[in-house]
């Protein structure tokens, strides 16, 4: 796999305090990486200096081979980048913003045209492509952002917060368009929702106080949950201490969770040791106690559970 | 490759001062403008100037009053050219584009500068009338124009290495206007008294040899000495330079 983004060690600090503490990274072709964390993270920092928005404290940023301090034209050019809330110039329209950023990226004449026309139906904003940007809905301005990022077609492109403040279609549609642009190129984008990194991540990155928490595909993340292959079971007619008692001793149960009861049904939650797959084992002692099941299901790890117990500690101590 | 290099940057200048000019005619920037330049220009020449009652076939006191109308007008079209970037996030943009600081800072600049020269060449009526009614030294008056527009130059300049530092308008306004006097009445006791009796005399004669009033005022006569030439287009270099600096230094704050 080839590396398109690398960053070593890459340090920010504003005065007295520290955004972005001694990150390195490295994404190829084909890879979307999720930076999640908390606000104030570092997340949004360390996208504007990959960018050559801001420059670095410490450490090193490289993008398509170019270093983004010494050679930044360069860099640049093999760079799409939406900003936090999609900046655009508001009093221009769709079209004539996607020319002027097609323009300053090296496109011209009928190639910039052409770009222009394919990625205005790419995000589908034909339709508002002579409104002044300033009267389009929040999903529109958005999607102006996504296609001033990606006019010049970039084998890499850095999405910060993409489907922030979008509805569910439209976070829907954003999401299949990264989908569809991904096997070629190498993206990195930041989201606080968890369900996105399921959606479109090949590879999830925790982002707490600047420093890099985890790094692992989103089923490693799961993984790490607590929840993680624990059985959720729903049974009517049996005593409830009966049933407490013959979960206990399924083996390799560590703990029986009770979550809500009342005279007709019980739920429970059992977990496992270490994580270790027990919906076997659960359902044999189902069977031979003959409950009258409602629900058995398999938990797979709850991501904003592991979210909270990597970020929250850390955030304690500051 | 230095040729294509600067080839290169000269048609991104071109790109950004394109849409730069663009966006004063999608607003009602330039409408209110033109019109409240032309208005306050023909104002002055007329009430001020005494125009017709000097009974002379030239454009001398419809020139005078260039340096005071600039003052407040000129930050008026300055104090946006990076506070609003700023305010609108669209720095961020912009810089992330393969443009350099330099290219931006010219592009901009040439473009508030241009639209200008659009409001002073929408003062031609003013020449026609003189070569109505009288005679004048048609080659007086292109000095004038000329001097006119470098001395528009200076003040968007120094506004725009103002706006660059805020992203308040307001402040970015009020603050050009004071630099823009301090080079207005640099020959004039209300600054030099400022630095008398402190500096070397060598410094006052500096000062005062800053005055857009001393450099403006032979050029609007029609006298054009290259060290006023010089002088406008040196003090635009400097202050753009100075802005570039700046936006380098502080873009993300």
């Amino acid at each position: 796999m080839q590396s398109m983004v690398d960053i070593r060690q890459l340090r920010k600090t504003f005065g007295p305090i520290v955004a972005v503490d001694g990150v390195s990274l490295t994404v190829g072709q084909g890879e979307v990486l999720g930076f999640l964390g908390p606000n104030g993270a570092g997340k949004s920092t360390t996208m504007k200096m990959i960018t050559g928005f801001l420059t670095p404290t410490g450490g090193a940023v490289t993008v398509n081979g170019f270093d983004i301090r010494e050679q930044p034209l360069e860099a640049k050019r093999g760079l799409g980048y939406l900003p936090e809330g999609a900046p655009a110039y508001g009093e221009m329209t769709p079209r004539s913003f996607l020319l002027f950023v097609g323009a300053l990226r090296g496109l011209r004449g009928a190639a910039l045209h052409q770009r222009v026309s394919e990625t205005m139906r790419t995000v589908h904003l034909e339709d508002v492509m002579h409104q002044s940007i300033d009267t389009l809905s929040k999903g529109f301005k958005r999607r102006v952002g996504l296609a001033q990022a990606i006019v010049h077609d970039p084998p890499v492109l850095i999405f910060d917060e993409p489907t922030d403040g979008l509805d569910p279609n439209q976070k829907h549609e954003v999401r299949e368009l990264i989908r569809a642009m991904a096997r070629d190129k190498a993206i990195i984008l930041s989201t606080h929702i968890l369900e996105e990194v399921h959606a479109v991540c090949t590879r999830a990155m925790i982002i707490a106080n600047g420093r890099v928490i985890t790094d692992g595909t989103p089923a490693d993340l799961e993984a790490r949950s607590r929840l993680h292959n624990a059985v959720l079971l729903r049974v009517s007619g049996a005593g409830r201490d009966d049933v407490r008692a013959a979960l206990g001793e399924v083996p390799g149960v560590v703990a029986v969770e009770a979550l809500d009861a009342d005279a007709a049904e019980q739920a429970w939650r059992i977990f496992p040791t270490d994580g270790a797959p027990i919906i076997g084992a659960v359902s044999h002692c189902v069977s031979r106690h003959r409950w009258n099941v409602v629900e058995l299901s398999v938990c797979r790890g709850q991501l904003d559970e592991v979210f909270r117990s990597l970020t929250m500690p850390a955030q304690a101590l500051t | 490759m230095p040729s294509s290099l600067t080839l290169e940057s000269a048609r991104r200048i071109g790109v950004i001062f394109k849409r730069e000019l663009a966006g004063y005619f999608a607003t009602p920037i330039a409408a209110v403008f033109l019109v409240i330049f032309l208005m306050l220009a023909g104002a002055f020449t007329f009430y001020l100037g005494n125009f017709f009652e000097r009974d002379q076939a030239d454009l001398l006191p419809f020139f005078t009053f260039h340096p005071w109308l600039y003052l407040v007008l000129i930050p008026a079209l300055a104090m946006r050219l990076w506070a609003e970037e700023r305010r609108g996030g669209t720095i961020e943009l912009l810089f992330t584009l393969p443009v350099t600081p330099w290219e931006a800072v010219v592009g901009k600049f040439l473009a508030a500068w241009c639209f200008t020269g659009l409001a002073l060449a929408l003062t031609f009526p003013l020449w026609l009338t003189v070569n109505v009614l009288g005679e004048p030294d048609n080659g007086v008056i292109l000095a004038g124009y000329l001097g006119s527009l470098l001395m528009a130059g200076g003040f968007m300049a120094i506004g725009s290495c103002v706006s660059a530092f805020t992203k308040n308008q307001v402040i970015a306004f009020v603050i050009s206007v004071v630099v823009g006097l301090g080079f207005v009445l640099s020959g004039f006791p209300l600054v030099l008294d400022v630095f008398r009796g402190w500096m070397p005399h060598v410094v006052l004669d500096l000062i005062s040899s800053f005055s857009f009033l001393t450099h403006f005022h032979d050029v609007s006569r029609g006298v054009i000495d290259l060290r006023d030439l010089v002088y406008f287009v040196s003090l635009i270099g400097v202050w753009l330079f100075a802005t570039a600096l700046i936006l380098e230094w502080k873009k993300a704050e």
